[in-house]
């Protein structure tokens, strides 16, 4: 499938003379290069492909370049080097005006705090991508309140920003990146400044929203239980640096490096890894007992795997047999091994 | 704190050896020669001569444009005195009935922020009126109503070309810190060269009076525009100019706002002074009076400016706070109840105008007047009180500022800029020295060095008796919430009236010379060093005054040991501010007879003398700007070791 986004080799480098001093090392400085310099890496040697349809989350702690590198994509902030192709046009080559373009039809972006205008009320709010797009009153008003009612704020649509909880208000945020009906969804974290309760309300919203939509998104957050909810694909950013892309399972199962596996040590993993995740693929072994099912959490079937005598078979939903799983594989799976580190 | 005296001895030590062994130095070190003196005069006063006189493009002088310009001021303002007084074709049309005003204030009070707002806005301009001030608070009125919008779209642009532009803004930013700590007059003198004498010349003066702080708070405005927001409305696909219109105008529009009331309130302020330029009204009537010493009909005169400010305050304030409302359902005038009922007072009192004259003009017989009642407590004052306070003002002067002011001029200036450059270098090395030793050498370059002295001997006394006042009744006001309100407002209320207002009372006092030109200082100046010690006080965090509460901290200690030291960044702001505004009023006070740099710029303004009105007032600017750089520098520093901003 041909990537809807396509990051090779970004570098964003924050500094006096960002571009003079990324040429003088070769367009790859290394950590030596930084040392001292004055110069800071907010974003190293990022390559990472956005497939259309698929939520991929861009997930690290404070400073670790998830922000700016969200903003290189949208050319909110200008890369240092490198190369974004946005379905396959190359995009640090699009004027000005292409961009203001591109920006307002296949783009939306929800922001951590809520960006909203304050002296617009809800629909007004929701209507201004419409608005500086030059589309007749009439007709922006009606998709906005299309948007409103989308995002479950029907009712108060006359309300200001000031009048909303901060749940209402990232959801006005929300249908405001809808308005345009772009191609591309950014979400710079947009859930971190709720309560814990409702960030989870939120990112059920999300899930549904995004099963009516299905938009490609870049979706940026620093709490790992959240990129496992919503994430199709995650990748781990630490200094600068995309250390490792996969999915959840593959992240817990087999992280690229210490700092991932740190991340990944809490997590509840029955409840993350499937059968299949853990099972010995192939294995045919006696179709004594009934067998289990390749996509249930571990979580569910573990009991039954642990008092079974003998592995069990393992199928897929229509029954064919897909391998074995045996009590050590759940115990491994569950049970992280770190003798081989100590 | 084991580390302050060390550091203390090491910034004031050669200072105070310069001044101990003052005989034993050579004359140029302690008075700058005449023969250093530059002539920034001359040089200023050739380039005026040129614009004066020399034409630039055919026949036309610099002046003629600046004239021409000026011209068109002109139609405003006869427009809006025709609407609010004179009315148009020789009365064919009539003016607006005072009646009409009072009613349309007091709604619009009404719609800004409620009934109290209302009855203040209509209460004070009924008062105009029946006290026979009606027509020359509207020529005022009429002056502040043109003065105030252009001052705020020249400010609104230079602080968007500045944000747009930061070269621009490299250039604007000094410009408008020197600009601000100017004194009144040295706008009028070049205004009076380049235009004339006239009430336009007074509202051009005006204008460039009040211009500054616009420009100042819209940059702050633009610049504190949340990341994010300006970040949305690129997302949404904005034009340079969508941008700025539709997303960071709006966004910045409370901190604009801000300036638009500073704006308002500069205009009053400066239409007041500018009467000694032409500029006609309340402040030509106000300084007729005092100058012939009617202080009752002056008094009278003052209380209708300071109305005036109030309302014209309030109002702005309340403009400036007011949120976007939803629109009400129903028939128009439920819709909008506050547009309906403007529609009600302008139809009853138009059709009350038909009826009876007196609803259109009130008739001079009908108006009060308190003057000879203020003229009794004058004469009373004059007569039971002179003895203790002739007595008071020869103690005074004897026995403190007679031998502060000797004590100041015998100060070397080797000694102020050891000590001026030491503190600037501790506090920012060169960064913060280089500048405040460059302010002072241009006030000892320009031939003013002992007039300065004179000023900042009697600033620096008003300065600490502020500061005496100030501070006590700082700590009293932040005990408790109401009195930390009733401060504020007192303070915000005084802060309104135009400073000019502070020397009738003093007059009324002491007649003139040097205690009355302090007193005025200490009145006028005091208002920053109680908001600021208030403030300082209030704004220490909570949570810190529960821990000392818990460590068991009487309240004396809690108040010494933890307050004071937390708010005290704050509390020499507040000296900053009180500094800045006791130089202001003493280059007023200098027309109640001052011997410093203010009378100077006195002489300057009568003989049209641009230079020197113009280094003098650099002189004034300059001695503000240094105390300025260097305390707010102190604070800054100090506020970031204590962890607070």
């Amino acid at each position: 499938m041909e990537p809807k986004i396509s990051c090779r080799g970004v570098w964003k480098i924050f500094g006096p003379h960002p571009e003079r001093f990324f040429h003088t090392h070769g367009g790859a400085p290394g950590p030596d290069a930084f040392a001292g310099s004055g110069y800071i890496p907010a974003v190293r040697d990022a390559t990472i492909d956005v497939f259309p349809g698929e939520i991929l989350v861009i997930m690290g702690l404070s400073g670790s370049g998830k922000s700016t590198l969200v903003r290189c994509l949208s050319r909110l902030i200008e890369p240092t080097g490198g190369e974004i192709l946005f379905d396959g046009r190359d995009l640090l080559k699009a004027t000005p005006k292409e961009m203001i373009e591109l920006r307002r039809h296949k783009m939306g972006m929800v922001f951590q705090h809520f960006a909203l205008l304050p002296h617009r009320t809800v629909l007004h709010n929701v209507a201004f991508p419409l608005e500086v797009q030059g589309v007749a009153r009439a007709d922006r008003l009606r998709r906005a309140m299309e948007v409103v009612e989308l995002v479950g704020l029907k009712g108060r649509e006359s309300y200001y920003p000031r009048e909303l909880s901060g749940g209402q208000q990232q959801r006005v945020g929300i249908a405001r990146s809808l308005a345009v009906e772009p191609d591309v969804w950014f979400l710079d974290e947009p859930f971190s400044a709720l309560d814990p309760l409702i960030r989870r309300e939120m990112q059920d919203e999300f899930l549904r929203l995004q099963n009516l939509l299905h938009k490609t998104i870049v979706f940026i957050t620093h709490d790992f239980d959240e990129a496992i909810r919503l994430a199709d694909r995650i990748a781990i950013m630490n200094e600068g640096v995309i250390v490792q892309i996969g999915a959840a399972a593959e992240l817990v199962t087999r992280p690229a490096n210490d700092y991932v596996a740190e991340f990944t040590r809490e997590v509840p993993r029955d409840r993350l890894l499937t059968v299949a995740d853990v099972m010995a693929a192939g294995a045919d072994p006696d179709a004594g007992a009934a067998p289990v099912e390749a996509n249930a959490p571990i979580h569910d079937v573990a009991r039954r795997v642990l008092r079974a005598e003998a592995p069990l078979r393992v199928v897929d939903e229509n029954g064919v047999t897909q391998g074995a799983i045996s009590r050590a594989d759940v115990v491994d799976a569950l049970f992280e091994d770190r003798s081989g580190r100590e | 704190m084991r580390r302050a005296w060390p550091i203390a001895a090491l910034l004031l030590g050669p200072c105070a050896l310069l001044i101990v062994l003052r005989d034993a130095l050579p004359g140029w070190a302690v008075t700058p020669p005449a023969s250093w003196r530059v002539p920034f005069i001359e040089w200023i006063n050739a380039v005026v001569e040129f614009l004066r006189k020399t034409p630039l493009v055919a026949d036309f002088t610099f002046r003629d444009g600046t004239r021409a310009v000026a011209g068109w001021i002109e139609w405003p303002l006869d427009l809006l005195e025709g609407i609010l007084i004179s009315g148009f074709a020789d009365g064919a049309v009539p003016s607006l009935p005072w009646t009409m005003i009072v009613g349309l204030a007091a709604v619009w009070g009404w719609y800004l922020r409620g009934w109290r707002l209302s009855l203040l806005a209509g209460g004070c301009v009924l008062y105009l009126a029946l006290f026979g001030k009606w027509k020359l608070s509207m020529i005022t009125l009429s002056a502040v109503l043109v003065a105030a919008p252009v001052a705020g779209a020249i400010g609104l642009g230079l602080g968007i070309l500045a944000v747009k532009w930061r070269g621009f803004e490299r250039i604007l930013w000094p410009l408008l810190n020197v600009m601000q700590s100017l004194p009144h007059f040295s706008y009028l003198i070049p205004v009076a060269v380049f235009i004339g004498v006239s009430h336009k010349a007074g509202t051009i003066a005006t204008i460039l009076f009040a211009m500054p702080p616009m420009a100042r708070l819209t940059i702050l405005g633009l610049r504190g525009v949340s990341p994010e927001i300006v970040e949305a409305g690129l997302m949404a696909g904005c034009t340079r100019l969508q941008m700025l219109r539709k997303v960071e105008i709006p966004a910045a529009r409370p901190t604009i706002m801000v300036g638009v009331n500073q704006v308002i309130m500069q205009c009053l302020a400066m239409v007041v002074i500018a009467s000694f330029i032409g500029a006609k009204g309340l402040g030509h009537d106000l300084l007729f009076r005092l100058q012939s010493l009617r202080i009752g009909q002056a008094l009278e005169i003052g209380v209708a400016i300071v109305f005036m400010a109030v309302t014209l305050d309030r109002l702005s304030q309340a403009l400036a706070a007011k949120e976007p409302e939803h629109l009400r359902e129903g028939a128009w005038w439920r819709a909008h109840p506050f547009l309906g009922s403007a529609a009600a007072v302008v139809a009853v009192t138009a059709l009350a105008s038909f009826i009876t004259p007196y609803a259109s003009v009130l008739p001079r017989e009908l108006t009060l007047t308190t003057a000879p009642f203020w003229d009794g407590i004058v004469d009373w004052v004059t007569v039971n009180l002179f003895d203790p306070l002739n007595f008071f003002r020869d103690a005074l002067l004897l026995n403190v500022l007679i031998p502060m002011r000797t004590g100041y001029q015998a100060v070397p200036w080797l000694a102020v800029a050891v000590l001026v450059g030491s503190i600037g270098w501790r506090l920012g090395r060169a960064r913060i020295a280089l500048p405040v030793l460059g302010f002072l050498a241009f006030v000892m370059l320009s031939g003013f060095w002992a007039r300065s002295q004179i000023t900042a001997y009697m600033v620096s006394f008003a300065v600490l008796v502020c500061a005496g006042v100030g501070l006590p009744l700082g700590i009293w006001a932040s005990k408790h919430e109401w009195r930390a309100k009733l401060v504020q407002l007192l303070c915000d209320t005084f802060q309104t009236f135009p400073s000019f207002i502070y020397l009738i009372p003093v007059i009324m006092l002491f007649k003139v010379g040097d205690v009355a030109a302090i007193s005025a200082i200490v009145i006028y100046a005091s208002i920053p060093a109680i908001r600021y010690t208030t403030i300082g006080l209030r704004s220490v965090p909570h949570h810190i005054i529960e821990a000392a509460t818990t460590s068991g901290c009487t309240p004396r200690q809690i108040l010494w040991k933890v307050r004071m030291p937390l708010a005290f960044p704050e509390i020499m702001l507040g000296v900053n501010q009180t500094i800045m505004f006791a130089l202001f009023m003493v280059i007023i006070a200098a027309f109640i007879g001052t011997r410093d740099l203010g009378q100077e710029i006195f002489r300057a303004l009568t003989f049209n003398d641009a230079g020197k009105g113009l280094v003098v007032g650099l002189c004034v600017a300059f001695i503000g700007l240094t105390a300025d750089r260097l305390i707010t520098e102190w604070a800054a520093v100090r506020k970031r070791e204590l962890g607070i901003g």
